[in-house]
C-alpha cells in the first residue's frame, strides 16, 4: 500500500459559473474536510467570470494552506482578447503559488520558470512531455481522452523526467471549448451581452438529442461531457502504471464526500466495489462512463477487470 | 502588400493535379494514416503517390504542404517522426504541425524544411504564436476560423511569422486541436486518430411520416422533413433540446459553409500572407471550380481590378454561408 499512500488526491479547478458566495462555502468545507492533498483554483473557462470571484482568491488560498492542501493557479483555456492575455501574463509572473498553464500563450510567458501543464495543453505523448520539461515544466495532466496503453507510456517517461503525472478520475470531460459561448446562444444572446446566464447551470446546461437522450453538456464556451468521467476501479492500475495524481473535477454533488471514498480506496480501507456502489448514490441520476480509458466511445461505461 | 497566396486541398493525387492546374500556389496533403487531421476513408497518399505529386506540382511551381497535424498518442510517436522523415525525402516544401513532441522532432532534424502552424495547435494570441516561431523556427501560423479582421491585423503587428486563414469550405466551431467530441460519442479520436464524424459511424433513419434523422454512432444528430435535403451529422452542427428550447435548435451552430469572399481585400489589407481553401475530403470538380474562381478573384485584386465577388459568392448558393467570427463580434 506504500505507493499508493503516495498518490495525492487533487480537486481541479470549478467549471462553472459558481456565485462568489457559493465557492467561498464550498472551498471552506474542502479545507477544513476534505482528504484532499492538492487544489486548483483560478478561472479557466470564461475571462468574463473571473472578475465575480478573484477577490476572494487570496483569502481562499490562505484558507486551504491552512488546511494543509497546496494551492495551485490554473490559466485559462482560451486566450484571444487583451484581458486574457493580461490574465495569462499576469499569472506567468506569479512565484507562489505554484501555477498550472493551458494556453502557450501562458508558456510563452512563464519561460524556464516551473511550472505545471494543465489538461488543455496536449500533453499526449513522451515526445512532447520531453520537451515541455525541458522548458522546466514539473508536473504534467494528461488528456482526458487518452487510452490506459498511452497513459501508462506518458506516465513512465513523465516519471523517467521528475514530473508529477495527473488524470483526471472523476467528473465531467471537457469535449471541446470555442470562441463562442452557447450557454449565450442558447438564450439569444451573444457572448458580450450574455448577463452571466451560464450561472444558472451550476452541473452545465443538459443538451438531449431530439429524441430525447442526453448527449452533452454546455458551459458557457466549454462543452462537457453528460456523463461523469468515473476511474475508481481503475485507479489501482494507473498508479501501478506511474500516474501520481487523481483529479477529481468539482461538480454540484457533495465533493467531500467523493473525495472521502477515493481516499478510502487509496489507503486500502474501503473495497473498489463498495466504494463504487456508494459513489453512484452520491450521485444520483447521473451517468457514469470510462470509455476514453479504454479506447472506446467516451460515454461508455466499460466493466474493469477483475483484479488479479 | 501581401502576396495572397492560394493554398489548395488535395485528398487524392487527381486532386492535387487538378488544383495545380486550376493555379493554386500551394496545394497541402497527408499520408494515409493517422498522422493527418483528414484521415478519411479512401483519401491521401501513398509515399510514391506523394513523390509523383511533389514532382508534377514542382514542374508547374507549385508548392507541397505536408500535414501531419494530428497529436501522437504515447507510444505512436515513431509513426509522425517516419511521416516527417519520408516527407523531407520527398522534398516537401513545409510540414503543417501541431504537437510539440513532432515539432520539435522536425526542427532538429529537418532544420531545413518549412515549419507551418496548423489551425490544430490553435495558437490564437501574439503570445501563443511566437512560442512556436521562438521554439521550432515556425514560419506561418494558421489562424483559428475565431479572430475579426481588425484582431487579425493587431496579431500580424506582433509576430515574426506570415498568416494563412481560412477563407472557404467546412466551417469549424470548436477551437481546433482541443475537440473530443467525435471521441465521445464514436471511439475515434480527431486529435490523435484524425477523424471527425466518421462515415463508418454514420446512418441516416427514415421514419414512418417520411421525415429523416441523421445519427452518428446511434445518437440522433439532426432530423429533416420528407422535402428537405438530410445533413451528414456533424456533432457541432447537431440539433438538439435544452430545458428551455424544448423544440430543438442548433446549439453550437447551423449546417452552413465558410465563404469570406466579400472579404478579400479587406484580409490583404490586413496582411494575410495566405489563403486556404479547405475540402481535403472534396471531389475534383468541386476542387476545380473553387480554385479557378479564387484564382482569378486573388489575381484581380493583385492587378488593382474589381474581382467579380459574385462567381464567388455563387459557389456556395443554395447553401447557407457564413463570414463567421471574422466580420462581426456578435458571432461570438
Amino acid at each position: 500500500m506504500a505507493v499508493r499512500d503516495m498518490t495525492k488526491l487533487t480537486l481541479g479547478p470549478i467549471a462553472y459559473h459558481w456565485s462568489a458566495e457559493a465557492r467561498r462555502a464550498f472551498y471552506a468545507r474542502i479545507a477544513d474536510e476534505a482528504p484532499i492533498d492538492e487544489v486548483y483554483l483560478g478561472e479557466v473557462i470564461c475571462s468574463k467570470r473571473a472578475p465575480f470571484h478573484e477577490a476572494d482568491l487570496p483569502a481562499i488560498i490562505e484558507r486551504l494552506q491552512r488546511g494543509g492542501k497546496t494551492v495551485i493557479l490554473s490559466s485559462l483555456a482560451e486566450v484571444m482578447l487583451k484581458r486574457e492575455r493580461k490574465a495569462t501574463a499576469d499569472l506567468a509572473a506569479m512565484d507562489a503559488p505554484e501555477i498550472e498553464i493551458n494556453n502557450a500563450a501562458g508558456l510563452f510567458a512563464r519561460g524556464q520558470r516551473p511550472h505545471r501543464i494543465g489538461p488543455f495543453m496536449n500533453a499526449y505523448n513522451e515526445a512532447t512531455i520531453a520537451w515541455m520539461a525541458a522548458q522546466g515544466a514539473t508536473h504534467v495532466c494528461l488528456p482526458a481522452e487518452l487510452p490506459a496503453p498511452s497513459i501508462a507510456v506518458a506516465a513512465k517517461a513523465a516519471r523517467a523526467l521528475g514530473l508529477g503525472v495527473e488524470v483526471q478520475v472523476f467528473g465531467r470531460a471537457s469535449l471541446a471549448v470555442s470562441a463562442r459561448c452557447y450557454h449565450a446562444r442558447a438564450h439569444g444572446r451573444t457572448k458580450d451581452n450574455c448577463q452571466f446566464v451560464c450561472e444558472d447551470d451550476p452541473d452545465g446546461m443538459p443538451l438531449r438529442t431530439t429524441d430525447d437522450r442526453p448527449i452533452l453538456r454546455v458551459n458557457g464556451i466549454q462543452t462537457q461531457s453528460e456523463s461523469y468521467i468515473d476511474l475508481l476501479p481503475e485507479a489501482a492500475q494507473m498508479i501501478a502504471q506511474g500516474v501520481t495524481h487523481l483529479r477529481l473535477m468539482p461538480q454540484a454533488v457533495d465533493m467531500v464526500a467523493v473525495a472521502a471514498l477515493f481516499r478510502d480506496v487509496l489507503d486500502g480501507t474501503r473495497a473498489p466495489g463498495a466504494a463504487e456502489t456508494m459513489l453512484r448514490e452520491l450521485c444520483d441520476g447521473v451517468s457514469f462512463s470510462n470509455g476514453f480509458f479504454y479506447g472506446q466511445a467516451g460515454y461508455r461505461r466499460i466493466a474493469a477487470a477483475a483484479p488479479a | 502588400m501581401s502576396l495572397a497566396e492560394l493554398i489548395c486541398p488535395a485528398g487524392t493525387p487527381a486532386a492535387l493535379r487538378t488544383a495545380v492546374d486550376a493555379g493554386a500556389d500551394a496545394v497541402y496533403c497527408g499520408f494515409q494514416d493517422a498522422t493527418n487531421a483528414r484521415n478519411f476513408p479512401g483519401l491521401n497518399f501513398t509515399p510514391e503517390e506523394l513523390a509523383a505529386s511533389v514532382a508534377y506540382a514542382h514542374d508547374k511551381g507549385t508548392k507541397v504542404l505536408l500535414a501531419l497535424n494530428t497529436y501522437p498518442p504515447a507510444g505512436k510517436v515513431d509513426l509522425w517522426r517516419q511521416a516527417a522523415d519520408t516527407g523531407a525525402r520527398l522534398g516537401v516544401d513545409a510540414f503543417i504541425v501541431a504537437d510539440m513532441g513532432v515539432a520539435d522532432y522536425i526542427a532538429r532534424t529537418h532544420p531545413g524544411v518549412r515549419l507551418h502552424l496548423s489551425v490544430q495547435a490553435a495558437a490564437s494570441s501574439p503570445e501563443a504564436i511566437r512560442y512556436y516561431c521562438e521554439n521550432f523556427a515556425v514560419k506561418r501560423v494558421v489562424l483559428p476560423r475565431i479572430l475579426t479582421i481588425p484582431e487579425i491585423r493587431e496579431i500580424r503587428k506582433e509576430i515574426p511569422c506570415e498568416i494563412e486563414t481560412f477563407i472557404f469550405g467546412n466551417h469549424g466551431l470548436m477551437v481546433e486541436g482541443r475537440c473530443s467530441l467525435t471521441n465521445y460519442l464514436t471511439g475515434q479520436s480527431t486529435n490523435m486518430d484524425g477523424v471527425c464524424s466518421p462515415a463508418s459511424d454514420v446512418e441516416y433513419r427514415r421514419h414512418e411520416d417520411g421525415s429523416m434523422s441523421s445519427q452518428l454512432a446511434g445518437f440522433t444528430i439532426d432530423c429533416f422533413g420528407p422535402d428537405e435535403k438530410a445533413g451528414y451529422p456533424t456533432i457541432c452542427k447537431g440539433r438538439y433540446t435544452a430545458p428551455h428550447r424544448s423544440e430543438g435548435y442548433y446549439a453550437f451552430e447551423e449546417p452552413i459553409s465558410l465563404n469570406l469572399s466579400r472579404l478579400l481585400p479587406d484580409l490583404i489589407d490586413a496582411g494575410v500572407h495566405a489563403f486556404k481553401i479547405e475540402g481535403r475530403q472534396r471531389s475534383k470538380s468541386y476542387v476545380r471550380g473553387v480554385v479557378s474562381a479564387f484564382r482569378q478573384a486573388v489575381d484581380d485584386i493583385r492587378a488593382g481590378r474589381q474581382a467579380n465577388i459574385a462567381d464567388l459568392v455563387a459557389l456556395t448558393e443554395g447553401q447557407k454561408q457564413t463570414q463567421g467570427a471574422f466580420e462581426t463580434k456578435k458571432w461570438r
